[in-house]
């Protein structure tokens, strides 16, 4: 489905291979609004076929890259290569050989389901002939085949959603970028999504993700950074960043809103390191549930303890000392 | 003369025409929107027949014949084609202002749009261009109902729809260059305040030597420029000046369409 001059590297490869032309390449890359500066100089490399993810808080500075790739936002500072082109020259070309997500729906109201990819695929230049069957593909992929017809309007959230990311696909594109493709969606709805993301990496076509949630990084990527106030604060894989930044597990621990840090000098040499929250302690451990025994044999009693394994939540949270959600 | 003043425009003309590729996308995309909405459509062409109806109906006896090119004409005769050529202007400028204002502002749909290969130059002219189809099937419409009550003097008539063409065209493009520095709904009331004046005082109703000496300030009306050109051909009377006319409304199209461009990209792509 997705033909491209790089060698695909189709999901097999963890890792960035160095012989393959990278599809994205950022070198320092600032964008600034007036005084504020939005990206502070971000480095990053995308190979063809990986399913990349910019994890990080509101604010991070996300959405100002991606739009930067998507060029529709000039660079500031910094170089930017697409396919291999320039943005700021060649952005019309680059826009055509990619599909956008935009983090809220552009739909085009006034028109139907069907209509949206339609017109849309006409602003790339393809026959109306060709549209018309590719349309048909893409709302039976997305599953919205009964809206055909109706007005964008008329629909849920989830199913914009996917109408969004059918008509992101009317060109084929080498290239998907997905600006939170799944905030403001019920569990159900998400999972639909990422099934659909899931086969399209199957087909060979390279993603990037922006998202705040740590499961939806864990399930979609091959790699990702972590950003924060513009900046990368860590790189690297889902499950090498956890083993990098922290331990396997994590023990949840509850004394009471506002007692918890009280219980620090109790629990000195539990676990490896200890974050504390308002409402809890994580205690990370290779295992928890051998940090629970240590806690019952110094007979602390906390109201509530859970083992569970460590996220990249808890990877964000020891590299910036926030949570990524509120 | 301010330098500025020149200057930009011979900056942002080549800039903003080098851009377009496809326009005729939006006006694809206009079409869908008015196959359901085709109701609408119809209402712009019903203000300036009744214009018309009235005239004919009462003023017309009670003001008698006019002498222009060392021919008469009835009154009604005089003020079809500048009824024409103002329903030309308010079509263009109703389609090219507040439906702009809505789609930069709140529908979002420009922004779409120039995520694809489309550029704000497409866009611009796609969106004007949509204003022009409009005005020439109004043009059409108001032509056949001159021809209906016998008030076409000319076969030349046929030369009105061009013109009221580039009349919405001139309109359209000012207007969405103006809507671009808009920033409420409220903005929007200065438009009948300029449409207006230009719609009593562009020779629409009476010749320009009525004006005495103010006669040089209707030339500062772009509909002034309009209204001659469909009387020329409405009447079949006309001189070498309309070839001034033609020229002073291609040049604020251009100009027109050269800042509206430039501000999408600037209030978009940012
Ligand atoms: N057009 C803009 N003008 C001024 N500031 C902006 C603009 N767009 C984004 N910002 C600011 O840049 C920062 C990063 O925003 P964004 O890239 O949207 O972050 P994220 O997508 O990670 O939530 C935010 O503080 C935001 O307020
Ligand atoms: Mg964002």
């Amino acid at each position: 489905m997705l033909e491209s001059g790089y060698v695909a590297c189709r999901g097999l490869c963890d890792t960035p291979v160095m012989d393959v032309r990278p599809v994205i390449m950022a070198r320092s890359l600032v964008k600034r609004f007036g005084d504020f500066t939005a990206v502070n100089g971000i480095d990053v490399e995308i190979v063809p076929g990986e399913a990349f993810g910019f994890l990080g808080p509101n604010g991070a500075g996300k959405t100002s890259t991606m739009r930067m790739i998507g060029c529709v936002s000039p660079v500031t500072d910094g170089d930017l290569r697409i396919f291999d082109l320039d943005p700021s020259t060649d952005g019309r070309e680059i826009r055509g050989r990619m599909g956008v997500v935009p983090q809220l729906d552009q739909l085009d109201t006034e028109l139907t389901v069907a209509e949206n990819l339609l017109i849309y695929g006409r602003y790339f230049d393809i026959s109306r002939r060709d549209c018309r069957a590719k349309a048909d593909e893409l709302i039976e992929f997305v599953q919205l085949a009964e809206k055909r017809d109706s007005k964008v309007d008329s629909l849920s959230g989830g199913q914009k959603r996917r109408v969004s990311i059918a008509r992101s696909l009317i060109n084929d594109p080498e290239l998907l970028l997905l600006d939170e493709p799944t905030t403001g969606l019920d569990p159900q709805a998400r999972h639909v999504l990422w099934d659909r993301l899931y086969q399209l990496k199957e087909r060979g076509a390279t993603q990037v993700i922006t998202t705040h949630f740590m499961d939806e990084a864990e399930q979609l990527c091959d790699r990702l950074v972590v950003m924060d106030g513009g900046e990368i604060v860590a790189e690297g894989s889902p499950q090498g960043l956890i083993t990098e930044h922290i331990r396997r597990e994590v023990l949840e621990v509850r004394f009471g809103y506002g007692r918890n840090e009280q219980q620090l000098p109790a629990l000195d040499g539990v676990g490896s390191r200890i974050e504390v929250l308002p409402d809890r302690l994580l205690i990370y451990d290779d295992d928890g549930d051998a940090a629970l025994s240590e806690l019952h044999r110094r007979e602390i009693v906390p109201e509530s303890a859970l083992v569970r394994r460590s996220s990249l939540e808890d990877v964000f949270l020891k590299l910036t000392g926030r949570t990524l959600i509120e | 003369m301010n330098t500025h003043a020149v200057s930009l425009p011979l900056r942002i003309v080549p800039t903003a025409m080098l851009s377009i590729r496809r326009p005729q996308r939006m006006i694809e995309r206009s079409a869908y929107v008015y196959r359901r909405g085709w109701l609408i459509l119809l209402s712009g062409f019903f203000e300036p027949l009744l214009y018309l109806l009235s005239i004919r109906v009462g003023l017309s006896a009670l003001v008698g014949d006019i002498e222009m090119g060392g021919r008469t004409f009835s009154y009604d005769e005089f003020v079809a084609p500048g009824l024409m050529a103002a329903a030309a202007m308010n079509g263009a400028v109703f389609e090219c202002t507040a439906n702009v204002f809505y789609k930069i502002k709140h529908s979002k749909l420009y922004e779409a749009v120039l995520a694809t290969p489309m550029s704000a130059g497409d866009v611009a002219l796609g969106e004007i261009g949509g204003a022009v189809v409009r005005s020439g099937l109004y043009a059409i419409a108001f032509a056949i109902t001159m021809w209906a009550l016998g008030l076409v003097a000319s076969p030349w008539m046929v030369l009105a729809i061009p013109a009221a063409m580039l009349i919405g065209f001139t309109f359209a493009s000012l207007g969405m260059a103006l809507t671009t520095f808009m920033r409420s709904w409220e903005d929007f009331e200065y438009v009948p305040a300029i449409t207006l004046p230009l719609f009593l005082f562009s020779t629409t109703f009476y010749p320009l030597s009525q004006y005495g000496e103010w006669a040089w300030m209707v030339g500062l009306s772009p509909l002034y420029h309009g209204v001659e050109l469909v009387r020329a051909a409405d009447l079949g009377v006309w001189d070498g000046s309309i070839i001034g006319h033609i020229a002073v409304l291609v040049g604020l199209s251009v100009v027109g369409l050269a800042v509206a461009s430039r501000r999408i990209e600037r209030l978009l792509l940012t």
